[in-house]
């Protein structure tokens, strides 16, 4: 049985080559540079800047903290560091990749329920339309012809079942503001 | 201020989510203690009898087919205001923290500083805060309090309350543009940059009536992360709101050719 302590020590004292180390800071740096100039511009939310930024510095504080890497490279039996912290940068980017999937599972969900929304308000508004062109009033319509729209506790309170929604002044898009600013 | 204030066209916006044990109360205290203010209850996909209890208390209820979150409610709110020509909306949170009791307090000073305030926060730090407010919170609001009040040259004790009154100004903002989640400390910062003005009115409130405070251990930590990033990134942009969009809403937008000039007016470009 060979003496396999020398090589586990070999393993543990292993440490990055400091050009790894540079390289891995600059990467960083940059990662991070981009994550903040993103969100600058609008064009990433404070939410996914906050996972990329933790992502970004596990992976420089393996970079930097020998000690650590040689840790975790030894706890789960790898050999050489350097492998340990590729690994672990495959690893968070699968869960990275793994929780877009659930948030736009989520998302396309949520079209799905704003389609079917919009279709079903398209639906009332064209009734609603036609019964006005004949002359009818529509389901639930309380106002005299010609008044404009008003947020009224009667108006709220006169739609049928709490389901369909009231949704204030969005289904009446045409009012000017001199109408409703009396 | 030349109208007069008995004429001003005023909104209480209520956020509620899964709120039915509190929403009617709410709504009716506020119809209660300030009389001359509309309710709209901004039902944020509850998944109880949040709207219903809030018709019944007799409330416009804007009902989110899903939750989108507290930003999102407030936003449906203030377009709402904007659609609907108010002048002051008032926001009084649906989970009864906030005493409607105290809405005149604010819009008191709303008019009275005039000009120079564009919205008025009620702040539980200014004065005996009316319940034992945890210390976390505390420690929280503090850190937030003392880089605010760096930011803006004005001393803001209590930027995480909910508890606030805008004018026209401030509804024509937030109704263009409102940060997602958690976005009371970061409407602050947006007024400043915008150069609308905040004061200060000390509130009491209740300590939650009912449910659970939607803000638990590991989401005050993201809280505190991401609001300190929203400051910090703040600091760095030109112009704090796409002004320059056109207004995401359908077109016949009553309010676009006055808001865009009376917007732009307001809102200097560099900061």
């Amino acid at each position: 049985m060979p003496d396999l302590s020398a090589v586990f020590s070999l393993a543990a004292g292993g440490q990055l080559d400091n050009r790894v180390r540079i390289v891995a800071v600059i990467v960083t740096a940059v990662l991070l540079g981009l994550v903040l100039e993103l969100v600058r511009r609008r064009r990433l939310i404070e939410r996914y800047a906050l996972l990329w930024m933790v992502v970004a510095l596990i992976l420089l504080v393996l970079a930097i903290w020998n000690q650590l890497l040689a840790h975790v490279s030894n706890a789960v039996g790898i050999e050489v560091p350097a492998n340990a912290l590729f690994i672990a940068g495959l690893g968070l980017a699968f869960l990275l990749l793994l929780h877009f999937s659930v948030i736009t599972t989520r998302l396309s969900e949520e079209t799905k329920i704003l389609a079917q929304e919009v279709a079903r308000l398209d639906v009332e508004a064209r009734a609603a339309r036609a019964a006005a062109v004949n002359g009818e009033r529509a389901p639930n319509d309380e106002r005299s012809p010609g008044e404009p729209w008003r947020p009224s506790a009667t108006h709220a309170a006169g739609l049928a079942p709490p389901a369909t929604g009231e949704s204030g002044g969005e289904s009446q898009p045409g009012r000017s503001p001199s109408t409703a600013d009396q | 201020m030349v109208r007069d204030h008995n004429q001003l066209r005023k909104l209480a916006i209520v956020p509620a989510y899964n709120e039915q044990g509190m929403v009617g109360r709410v709504v009716r205290d506020i119809h209660r203690h300030a009389p001359d203010f509309d309710v709209v209850v901004i039902d944020d996909g509850s998944l109880d009898n949040t709207t219903a209890e809030a018709e019944a208390g007799g409330a416009v209820v804007i009902r989110h087919p899903f939750n989108v979150g507290i930003g999102g409610a407030m936003q449906s709110g203030f377009k709402h205001a904007l659609r609907n020509g108010y002048d002051v909306a008032a926001q009084v949170d649906g989970d009864g923290q906030h005493k409607p009791a105290h809405i005149h307090d604010l819009l008191a000073k709303l008019h009275t500083s005039g000009d120079e305030a564009d919205m008025v926060c009620g702040s539980r730090f200014r004065g005996d805060p009316g319940y034992r407010v945890p210390i976390g919170r505390r420690i929280g609001n503090l850190i937030f309090s003392v880089v605010l009040s760096a930011i803006t040259r004005r001393r803001i004790t209590d930027p995480t309350s909910g508890f606030r009154i805008t004018n026209r100004r401030g509804i024509e903002l937030f109704a263009r543009d409102y940060p997602h989640d958690y976005p009371e400390v970061e409407a602050i910062l947006m007024l400043h940059a915008h150069r609308l003005r905040i004061h200060e009115v000390p509130v009491r409130m209740n300590a939650r009536g009912y449910g659970r405070s939607s803000i638990d251990y590991p989401r005050s930590a993201y809280y505190m992360a991401k609001v300190l990033l929203a400051l910090f990134i703040g600091l760095f942009r030109r112009r704090p709101t796409p002004i320059e969009e056109p207004p995401d809403t359908s077109e016949g937008e009553p309010v676009a050719p006055g808001a865009a000039i009376s917007g732009a007016g307001h809102a200097p470009r560099g900061s």
